[in-house]
């Protein structure tokens, strides 16, 4: 039996009607559908397994597939260990093993026993749930259910397809798949050679099932758009509800001080008039409360259920109270005893409801602005990629680029995931991501981070990450993390808010009743708005706001430079060190050695000692050879081809080039060929004492030059430790080199204390050292060979490579790999640790102040009171005004002060 | 000192016991989660000027998925935060919010808005 690929039918072998494709033989179940396939062969043979190098899915020579799933939401260790027990429960699973960091499974398995999708039952089994990008697909020709249960049949078959579900009644089909087995076009196609057509979704009719678009990998943007669409909303609800309550506040307040005012006669207290506008004044205040100010009665409520209290909870008992007293005075004035008692307060309930939903409104926008950082972030996502698949150029959607996919970008576009240039150069505007205004060139070779901007020229690049790896995802994961993280600072204060407004309350009322027994007359009138007046002033908002807003903005504000603090804790300790470890290689200097002199003599000249030496070099691997050839190359020289070469291990290297004898190396092998050197030792010792590495060169048993290589200093290396040192830091550098080489090193960028000839295992210790001097200490390093210095340290600072960001052992990961970036990060951390600071004494004065002035103190010694109307137009503004210092904090600069 | 007065001074003062007893020294009773099928623990929170159930009572060492409903666009509600575990959500009003994670070490544990005007708490046996 065989099977027809055109239409499906299982049909006798061997047919009559046989084609065949790439040196496969198909057979077919008429002349009709023969003619189909010869039409367009590629349409109906599947792609699956056609790009091996793409694909994590294959077929190993024993049967056995392998297979990558990525898996959602892994957050330990022992999720891995449950997922891969329930995977190795299936039978015919040889080998599985979960990933907790990468959050993927490896599963080797043979298909004959088990199947794909038992794999992924079983990850459902330990209680995770499979990854993979959503589809939404078109689907044009179904007539009926079965049509529907054939193509989700069909497609539950297609490996890489996770789930498929189409409704016929809106012709899509929603397929959740595996971006690294399977693509668009194989979906389509497996839906194509069923007899159905495929369009693209942008002409589906909008999804009517929410969570089917929530599942949808790239709700990233919509989610932001949401968010930002319901504070629109909900700030413009507040300011209609606002406009109201004031616009009813103007001639309330008019007529509740009719003596004040000088009000004609016909207005003044007594009269008929004024007892019908007081009753009116009643009722228009009613929707001013329950729907203006609708929502501090059910926050009010939500919260009691929960035996917790917050602000709407003192807005509510305040203004309830206001209006209660009010009605009773207009509705029953015999009651009280004195005409003087029956007063009205209903300007305090609307003017408390118009003010606060102003402050409210206005914290909304200026919220909007704190979290603009982050928002920036998401956004720079790239949506499309532009891929080459089977030798074509494809626009994907940047969710279905797999690793090791040759992406295009042309000059001005957006580089889609991370990846390394395979061919072309170009300058690449990083800045987005590192901060670095300067755009980098960038060649074959070079990392190029996704989100940044292609300049200058066109190039391909192979995907290295893509996903939740890209560096810009994991930026953002890491923001998140640290803005919701706590400074140690915010532990106090979050202990007292909890005790705050009950505490309010007990004040209120204590206020009441001691103005109501030793207060003057009309003691119930003092003692209501003063009990009002301290349930309106206190402010748990401003209390609450004060650290995570400016954190919010501080953390924010450094991932725009290239600076990422992964927690608030980190932020504290950053401003408060005193002595910071420098590692000098790759962190003072490129980590890289470069040709850095060229000495002559004999009458040969510079160029011609570079291309010589270089061209000997290329025979041999040592790191500093590459630096003279690397030179030569930057200098367009041709290099000749090297015979004979002999390395000599602790002399140097020899070889015929060009027809001429060459050696290169060290004094003891300029002797032992009798080569005379004469004056060039001197320079040698003076090159070596500069931290050089000098290297003799002869040319024919003549002495040439000494050619010099060094790990170069940063550029801008002094200028930041200078100013680290400005800043009152003692600045220590830890080298595992010699210490002549590491203090001509010091020397040159202005570092006072060396640790030279330090192991790499020892340089934790060395930090500990410093640490029980009694400092406090940050460590400066490679989040790879550094990692358990920068650990031990009180803040470890790691000089991000490229795209890796996420550096476990870092407290603060600098990408851009600039010492410029300590300085930055000591100097945001100061900045925003003092503006934590002025939110949290602001708010906490004007509560310690505001409250006992409200309850009368001020009282007997001036006889002050504050008005219930000051107390809430106060307790608005005064969120604002945390919010609006933490915003401050965006317009933060580095100090660098000129020398 | 008047009846009023010493009515006054009982009244506020068995108010204040009141409020003492209502939001220090009661305890609500949490809420407890079974674990379902999956082995994940499960719930759905209602966000609404406060968190229902606030307090939460969940297992250790199995994974705890909380499902976050926000029914109102009052900003004070906008995040959740839990500070432990290093987990927050922007909650998108009416859209259920998932937040995962597994404690592993029993204990109690608050999450709460993002200016800690809303407070729930999690209780990990």
């Amino acid at each position: 039996m065989s099977k027809d690929i055109v239409c499906g039918m299982e049909i006798e072998s061997p047919s009559s009607f046989k084609s065949s494709y790439e040196e496969v033989d198909y057979e077919f179940c008429s002349e009709k559908c023969k003619t189909m396939f010869d039409a367009a062969p590629e349409k109906y043979v599947p792609h699956v397994h056609e790009h091996h190098a793409d694909s994590t899915y294959q077929i190993t020579t024993n049967g056995v597939e392998k297979t990558t799933l990525p898996i959602l939401n892994m957050h330990c260790a022992s999720c891995a260990v449950n997922i891969e027990k329930e995977i190795k429960k299936l039978p015919g699973v040889q080998k599985a093993s979960v990933n907790s960091a990468t959050e993927k499974a490896y599963v080797e398995y043979s298909p004959s026993e088990t199947s794909f999708s038992e794999i992924i039952g079983a990850v459902k089994k330990a209680g995770y749930k499979t990854d993979g990008a959503t589809l939404r697909l078109g689907v044009r020709g179904m007539h009926c259910n079965s049509c529907v249960s054939q193509i989700e049949r069909e497609l539950a078959k297609t490996p890489g397809v996770l789930t498929a579900n189409i409704d016929l009644a809106t012709e899509a089909a929603h397929i959740k798949y595996l971006p690294s087995e399977t693509n668009l076009t194989n979906i389509k196609t497996v839906i194509e050679r069923l007899g159905y057509q495929t369009f693209d979704s942008s002409k589906l009719a909008p999804s009517s099932n929410k969570d089917e678009l929530a599942m949808a990998p790239n709700t990233g943007d919509d989610q932001v758009d949401e968010n930002q669409q319901a504070r629109e909303k909900e700030y413009k609800s507040l300011m209609i509800k606002f406009i109201f309550a004031a616009v009813i506040s103007v001639p309330v307040m008019i007529f509740s001080y009719p003596d004040f005012l000088r009000l004609p006669e016909q207005f003044q207290r007594g009269t008929e008039l004024l007892y019908w506008i007081w009753f009116s004044m009643g009722v228009v205040t009613i929707p001013v409360m329950f729907w203006a100010g609708s929502h501090f009665y059910t926050g009010m409520w939500a919260a009691l259920k929960n035996r917790s209290a917050n602000m709407h909870t003192l807005i509510a008992v305040g203004i309830t109270a206001a209006w209660l007293y009010s009605t009773v005075a207009v509705l029953f004035p015999q009651i009280f005893p004195t005409q003087a008692l029956a007063e009205v307060f209903y300007d305090v309930t609307a003017v408390v409801v118009a003010l606060v939903n102003l402050g409210l409104a206005l914290e909304i926008k200026a919220k909007g602005r704190s979290s603009e950082a982050i928002k920036k972030l998401m956004g720079l996502q790239a949506k499309t990629a532009r891929v080459v698949r089977n030798g074509k150029e494809l626009d994907v959607p940047v969710e279905e680029v797999v690793l090791d996919d040759i992406i295009v970008v042309r000059p001005g576009e957006k580089i889609p995931v991370d990846g390394e240039i395979v061919e072309g150069s170009s300058a690449v505007d990083e800045s987005m991501i590192t901060g670095e205004s300067i755009p980098t060139e960038k060649h074959t070779g070079d990392e190029v981070i996704g989100a940044t901007i292609n300049k200058t020229g066109s190039f391909k690049f192979k995907a290295t990450k893509v996903g939740k790896d890209t560096a810009l995802s994991q930026i953002v994961q890491m923001v998140e993390d640290a803005q919701s993280s706590k400074p140690p600072i915010q532990k106090i204060v979050d202990k007292v808010s909890g005790y705050f407004v009950p505490a309010v309350i007990i004040l209120a009322t204590l206020s009441f009743m001691t103005w109501y027994i030793i207060g003057p007359a009309p003691a119930l009138i003092y003692a209501l708005v003063v009990a009002v007046t301290v349930l309106i002033i206190a402010c748990p908002c401003a209390l609450g706001l004060a650290t995570p807003i400016s954190l919010m903005v501080g953390i924010g504000k450094g991932a725009e430079n290239g600076i990422l603090i992964r927690s608030g804790e980190a932020l504290e300790t950053a401003q408060k060190l005193d002595t910071i470890v420098l590692d000098k290689t790759g962190t003072i200097t490129e980590g890289q050695p470069s040709l850095t002199d060229i000495v002559t003599t004999n009458g040969f000249k510079e160029d011609e000692i570079l291309i010589l030496s270089a061209s000997v070099e290329r025979a041999s691997e040592h790191p500093l050879g590459e630096a003279i050839i690397n030179a030569a190359e930057e200098k367009n020289m041709t290099l000749f081809e090297p015979e004979n070469f002999n390395a000599i291990p602790g002399h140097g290297v020899e070889a015929d080039v060009d027809g001429h004898k060459i050696l290169l190396g060290n004094l003891k092998m300029m002797r032992d060929n009798s080569i005379n050197v004469n004056d060039l030792e001197v320079e040698s010792s003076r090159l070596a004492d500069e931290g050089k590495t000098p290297m003799f060169v002869a040319i024919d048993a003549k002495a040439a030059g000494i050619v010099a290589v060094a790990d170069t200093v940063k550029s801008d290396s002094k200028e930041a430790i200078t100013q680290l040192k400005k800043m009152g830091l003692q600045v220590v550098m830890i080298t595992g080199d010699n210490l002549r080489t590491a203090k001509a090193i010091a020397r040159q960028v202005g570092v006072d204390r060396v640790l030279a000839e330090v192991l790499p295992e020892d340089k934790a210790m060395n930090v500990q050292k410093l640490q029980s001097e009694g400092k406090i200490v940050a460590m400066v390093g490679d989040g790879i060979n550094d990692a358990p210095a920068l650990a031990q340290a009180d803040i470890g600072l790691a000089i991000g490579t490229g795209t890796d960001v996420a550096i476990e052992a870092s407290d603060i990961t600098l990408i851009k790999g600039s010492l410029k970036g300590v300085v930055l990060a000591i100097q945001l951390s100061k900045a925003t640790m003092r503006n934590i600071k002025q939110n949290l004494v602001g708010a906490f004065a004007y509560n310690t102040a505001g409250l006992p002035i409200a309850a009368g103190l001020l009282y007997p010694l001036f006889g002050i009171l504050l008005s219930p109307l000051l107390a809430a137009a106060a307790m608005a503004f005064s969120s604002v005004t945390v919010v609006t210092n933490a915003n401050r904090l965006r317009k933060f600069q580095p100090k660098f002060s000129s020398k | 000192m008047t009846p009023n007065e010493i009515l006054v001074l009982i009244g506020g003062f068995s108010f204040i016991a009141l409020v003492a007893w209502y939001f220090w020294f009661s305890s609500s009773e949490g809420t407890r989660i079974e674990s379902g099928s999956g082995g994940i623990q499960e719930a759905l929170i209602k966000v609404k000027g406060g968190y229902s159930p606030n307090v939460i009572v969940v297992e250790a060492g199995k994974p705890v998925k909380l499902n976050f409903l926000r029914e109102e666009t009052a900003a004070c509600s906008e995040h959740v935060v839990f500070p432990e575990f290093g987990k927050q959500a922007t909650l998108t009003p009416n859209k259920t919010i998932p937040i995962e994670f597994t404690p592993e070490k029993p204990g109690e544990y608050e999450f709460q808005c993002a200016m800690g005007m809303l407070r729930g708490k999690l209780i990990v046996e």
